[in-house]
């Protein structure tokens, strides 16, 4: 008796100690590391977004502009990529192929574009196919105004869900008191569009008076991670707070999320931005960070080959220059692992068709992380 | 002549003061331009009191490097800055990409960041300085 006493006892202890572990924003080193990670492309400065096609081959964005591809060990300048506006954080951002890919060809790129009258630049959305050397069949799909001179938040991520729908985050572009919650202007948005660029009679805001009509979601800050959840269907944005506040979404169609009516984070200068967190109307994060650890891209792990991380979420941290593993339990963060510690800034990260993990590193290159047998 | 000689170094007196006063009024309002420009492309990384992140993005308040290295800091700013260097003892070995902007807003922001959080420069950063300061 007095020793199940005991037992108890330290249980309850221990139980305790776990708690205190996962409290808010605590994040865990693990002891040993499951996987190695091997630098297979070297000398890139920003590489930003990362497809992979049919053949093995890769097509990596520089933000500096170049569209390199990599085939067989060698890097090569694709010709013919959308010229760019290179300012503060806009330059050439993101690459997705369309889930149908084999049979359409079809590659969407996003970037910052001078395109349209005014100074200044703002995101813009395109397509092309790919012919070995050159991007051909260029086709602006959404080009976001006005064009403004800051050089911030221009998002900007792609995801498709499973019915074929494109989208894609456009950051509030440094005028967060005019954009996120105006459906007429474009900016701390997420939009939707058919793969053509076409706009889905179904869109949320279609027949609102004056409301850019692709909008699907609003209230955003600067999405720079969109990912379909491939459990669930749903897609998952995350996005950069201020200083805290950083925020993982599940994003659903007309939502407000709330940019900068409420957040959890404070201006840089520690001066408050509003007294609220959560009210009617908007919608409140699954999960956000105090501090903020600047989320780029993101991936959700299905492959065999990390069975131990199966169903987790992973997420780069620009900030701590780390690659961070989150366990999820329905839709709430149970644990926080901090992987690839003090690498540099981390990008981002794809599973990729042949199951392994991916990451993109600033000043480094593309990492394979290679599971330990 | 003694009544020229007081003239001469009236005017003398009075033309240095407004020139000075032009210096100072030039730098004031460099600074301020410099100032949006700092919270728009540097705050992220550099934070708001110039202090960075320890081991990570080098501070710019009372960062030797950025008070002695004048040239390589705007060279740094205009061309982006990657690899080593050593910021008051500390080594950082990061990237910084290039911001795109235009040279007169370089010397704007290099003239709030070389007067603010207890620096001091003795001379201001023109846009003619910037342009000129070339990558070799």
């Amino acid at each position: 008796m007095k020793n199940s006493i005991l037992k108890i006892f330290i249980a309850l202890i221990s139980l305790n100690f776990s708690c205190a572990q996962q409290g808010e924003n605590e994040v865990n080193t693990p002891k040993t590391s499951l996987f190695e990670a091997e630098l297979i492309i070297d000398e890139m400065q920003i590489p930003w977004g990362m497809a992979f096609l049919p053949d093995g081959s890769m097509l990596i964005t520089e933000k500096s502009g170049e569209l390199i591809h990599f085939k067989d060990g060698n890097k090569k300048v694709v010709g013919n990529s959308p010229k760019i506006y290179l300012r503060g954080q806009g330059g050439l951002l993101d690459i997705a192929l369309h889930p149908d890919y084999k049979n359409n060809g079809w590659i969407y790129i996003s970037y910052a574009s001078e395109e349209g009258e005014d100074k200044g630049g703002n995101t813009a959305i395109m397509r092309a196919k790919f012919d070995g050397n050159n991007l051909t069949n260029n086709e602006l799909l959404y080009k976001a105004t006005p064009n403004t001179t800051k050089g911030q938040h221009f998002g900007s991520r792609f995801a498709f869900d499973d019915k074929g729908y494109l989208y894609f985050s456009i950051g509030e572009r440094g005028a967060r008191d005019v954009n996120p919650q105006d459906l007429t202007r474009d900016g701390g948005k997420i939009y939707r569009l058919n793969a053509d660029g076409s706009i889905p009679a179904d869109n949320p805001f279609v027949g609102t008076a004056g409301a850019k009509e692709a909008i699907f979601s609003y209230g955003h800050r600067n999405p720079q991670g969109l990912v379909k959840n491939p459990m669930t269907g749903e897609i998952w944005d995350n996005e950069h707070g201020p200083q805290g506040g950083d925020e993982i979404n599940i994003i659903e169609k007309g939502k407000n999320y709330g940019w900068p009516v409420i957040t959890y984070g404070i201006n840089y200068s520690g001066t408050p931005i509003t007294d609220k967190t959560e009210m009617e109307g908007m919608e409140q994060p699954l999960h956000y960070w105090v501090p903020s650890i600047a989320p780029s891209g993101m991936t959700f792990v299905t492959s065999d080959k990390y069975p131990e991380w199966k169903g987790n979420l992973l997420i780069g941290s620009l900030k701590f220059q780390y690659l961070e593993r989150l366990e999820l339990k329905g839709n709430k963060v149970v644990y926080r692992e901090k992987l690839m510690p003090d690498l540099g800034r981390v990008r981002d990260v794809k599973q990729a068709p042949d199951g392994y993990i991916y990451v993109a590193v600033e000043g480094k290159g593309i990492y394979k992380l290679v599971p330990n047998k | 002549m003694k009544l020229l000689i007081l003239l001469y170094f009236t005017t003398i007196t009075l033309l240095s003061f407004t020139l000075f006063q032009d210096q100072d009024t030039a730098l004031k309002a460099s600074m301020e331009r410099g100032k949006d420009i700092y919270n728009d492309f540097c705050v992220n990384c550099h934070m708001s009191n110039g202090e960075g992140v320890s081991g990570t993005f080098p501070p710019l308040a009372n960062s030797d490097f950025l008070l002695q290295k004048r040239e390589e800091s705007i060279r740094g700013i205009k061309y982006g800055q990657q690899g080593y260097i050593l910021v008051n003892g500390k080594a950082y070995d990061n990237i910084m990409p290039p911001m795109g902007l235009e040279d007169e807003e370089i010397a704007d922001a290099m003239n709030y960041i070389l007067n603010s959080w207890g620096n001091k420069s003795d001379s201001i950063v023109t846009p003619e300085e910037v342009t000129m300061n070339i990558m070799e």
